[in-house]
């Protein structure tokens, strides 16, 4: 057993260094590391949504169930645009006049929502006595611009859409947070904010997103924006 | 009525536009699906293939595929478009050139001399009508050398970016990767790193971490930080030691305005960058970066195909004499590259296309979690590309680059095209590598080489 040249700079990066190798190849435990953690973001890619479970776990709340226009992964996966328009939209659902609507969509990583979604929601309802909120949408295939689209036939002046991320070879469960306010069809991203990285591998935790999404849904509803000119950093935030 | 048609097998197929002609002929990928200008069918591309081949190549300068007028790529292209250089071929149609290129009489040096007679249209017309064995067998004829501290693109060798990324850009982090990526013989073409943010401050810093290492262990390369060409420009006048100044590249003047570049600036960075005469063996201090879909994804594509842009980019790149020209080729994601075939198919469109434009080429040979793809089909690739002699490849520690969220070349790929095809690392860099101790006398990785090389980091 040869003691590890690398132990003293491994700390400072999650990069995988110092592997050692067979010949010009990866060592076998090392090659197979690297297969296991490329077959999770694969599974978290291509993984469907429970809905009913996750519709389950968003009790008492009530709960709208919506489709994009991507049939499938396949079709979502090669037409982004298709997955920022709604497909499917229950017939009996009536525009209201919410503060706030919160959209969960599966995005690239339906294993995040699954795992985070509905403890995020509760956390940041908790977070939002005064406001009035619509029916959670769950919506599949879907891209974070279909929230301009749902929260217009909502009629809520604020949408919050809840996403999987692009899963890493490290973390494959990341969730991410969009606020866009006024939303409607043709918002840009530079009108939203986001809070991203949600998950419990060093990520942003459930509690902290939950802080930071109620704090910018408070100052959207206030000043009547979201995006570059909303600054998360602002001092109000760090004063908690 | 339509400009070009042609009747097959009782069919008859036509095409509105030059434009729609290079669309429909081009092989089958989700971006062009994506633009809605892609082929319908097979016998429809294969049709437009036809009508290609029986194209006269002088069709290209008589009819630009984005106006002059509207366009300063294509005002680039045309204006330094070398008539002399073309007459060899003047004469030929796009199938007729194909025929040609393949022939054994064409050699490197008619490539070469050939080379600013070629638009970029006429290179992705006659790749469009190739198999992935015809470019590498006309791509591996081309020989272009760059050099800056290390010289690349000699016969016989392969080049290497080590690419030490880090998600907050922590110094020792970075300097752990490099340390990694060197004992393994990689970054002979450059030590690159991609800051987390756009921050001037840590560009600056990270300049100086970079350019401390090099110095300290004397190593022939250049490094780089891959920052917005305007923040090069600062860092420039803030003393900054800038071996080569980046920026990413895109083939119309709409996309580049999507990146916040134009001619104009890439010229004043050039000079800028050239002033300092950092270069010991050669002064090609341009580092560019494309991909297949860039246009698109901006918005900025006037119906044109993702291959014939990128080739334009490629345009844009040769009229500042780089030292790298790399293609990201499965960094965009599967809207524009579905799978493992097409980002192999576009590797080497864009490896052969950037050669025979004159190019310094290489690839990040690389893919998405979202893209249907693996490391198996980046070892195709990087095979088939070492083997059409690609200026170089980028590698990172273990194939995981940690900040940008993809998969490329591990280090030990670069190792393992030198060991089995026998390809060597630029001269310089070999040299040192050897006096070092990173590498035996076969030219093979040493076996303590990490050690000797963490003991004079320490």
């Amino acid at each position: 057993m040869t003691t590890d040249p690398w132990a003293r700079l491994r700390w400072a990066t999650p990069a995988r260094i110092g592997l050692g190798r067979s010949g010009a190849g990866q060592p076998t435990d090392r090659m197979l590391k690297f297969q296991w953690d490329h077959a999770r973001a694969r599974d978290a890619v291509h993984t469907s949504l429970a809905v009913d479970q996750l519709a389950a776990k968003l009790a008492p709340h009530p709960v709208i169930v919506a489709a994009s226009g991507a049939g499938d992964r396949a079709t979502y996966l090669r037409r982004p645009d298709l997955g920022r328009v709604l497909g499917a939209w229950p017939a009996d659902v009536a525009p209201g006049d919410y503060d706030l609507a919160f959209v969960i969509a599966d995005g690239l990583s339906a294993t995040a929502v699954q795992a985070h979604a509905a403890a995020v929601f509760h956390a940041c309802a908790a977070r939002m006595p005064g406001l009035s909120l619509a029916p959670v949408t769950i919506a599949t295939q879907a891209r974070v611009a279909i929230g301009d689209d749902i929260a217009t036939r909502l009629g809520a002046r604020l949408v919050v859409v809840l996403i999987g991320e692009r899963p890493g070879l490290t973390v494959s469960d990341s969730l991410g947070a969009y606020l866009t306010f006024a939303p409607r069809l043709g918002r840009r991203d530079s009108e939203r904010n986001c809070v991203s990285n949600i998950h419990g591998q060093g990520g942003l935790s459930i509690v902290a997103a939950a802080d930071r999404i109620a704090w910018l849904a408070h100052q959207a509803l206030r000043l009547g924006l979201t995006g570059t000119g909303l600054k998360e950093n602002s001092p109000a935030l760090l004063d908690g | 009525m339509p400009q070009f048609r042609i009747a097959l097998g009782g069919e008859t197929f036509s095409f509105d536009s030059l434009a729609t002609v290079m669309a429909r002929a081009t092989p089958s990928r989700s971006g062009d699906h994506l633009a809605g200008i892609a082929a319908t069918s097979d016998v429809e591309r294969v049709a437009a293939q036809y009508v290609l081949a029986d194209l006269p190549l002088k069709t290209f300068l008589a009819q630009p595929l984005i106006p002059y007028e509207a366009d300063e790529v294509t005002r680039l292209i045309c204006d330094t478009h070398d008539v002399a250089a073309f007459a060899p071929v003047a004469h030929m149609t796009v199938g007729q050139f194909r025929d040609w290129l393949l022939l054994d009489s064409t050699d490197g040096a008619a490539l070469a001399a050939l080379s600013p007679g070629l638009t970029p249209e006429m290179v992705a017309a006659v790749s469009k009508l190739m198999r992935n064995r015809d470019l590498i067998a006309v791509a591996r004829k081309v020989q272009v050398i760059s050099a800056f501290r290390s010289t690349l693109g000699l016969s016989g060798r392969i080049g290497s970016r080590l690419q030490p990324n880090h998600p907050a850009d922590d110094l020792q982090g970075i300097v752990a990767s490099t340390l990694d990526g060197l004992s393994y013989a990689v970054g002979d073409a450059v030590i690159g790193v991609n800051p987390a943010t756009d921050n001037i401050p840590t560009a600056k810093t990270l300049l100086q971490v970079l350019d401390d290492l090099r110095q300290r262990f004397d190593i022939p390369t250049q490094t780089c930080v891959l920052t917005h060409v305007t923040n090069s420009l600062d860092l420039i006048e803030q003393g900054a030691p800038v071996d080569l100044v980046f920026q990413s590249v895109a083939g119309t003047e709409a996309a580049n305005d999507g990146f916040g570049v134009t001619l104009a600036m890439l010229q004043e960075a050039q000079d800028a960058a050239l002033s300092l005469q950092r270069g010991t063996v050669g002064q090609n201090a341009m580092y560019f970066e494309t991909g297949q879909g860039a246009a698109l994804s901006a918005n900025a594509h006037h119906g044109v195909d993702q291959q014939t842009l990128e080739a334009r980019a490629y345009g844009v790149a040769r009229a500042f004499d780089p030292l790298l020209v790399n293609t990201v080729v499965g960094f965009i994601g599967p809207e524009y590259l579905f799978d493992g075939k097409e980002i192999i198919r576009a590797g080497l469109e864009d490896h052969f296309c950037g050669k025979l434009l004159g190019l310094p080429m290489g690839c990040d040979v690389c893919y998405t979690n979202h893209t249907q793809a693996d490391q198996d089909d980046m070892d195709v690739l990087m095979t088939l590309l070492a083997d059409a002699r690609a200026h170089f490849l980028i590698a990172v520690p273990g194939a995981d680059d940690v900040m940008l969220n993809y998969q490329s070349l591990s280090f030990h790929d670069i190792a393992y095209l030198r060991h089995s095809l026998g390809l060597r690392a630029a001269p310089e860099f070999e040299t040192w590598l050897g006096n070092m101790g990173l590498t035996g006398p076969t030219g093979h990785l040493a076996e303590q080489g990490a050690q000797k090389l963490l003991e004079g980091a320490r």
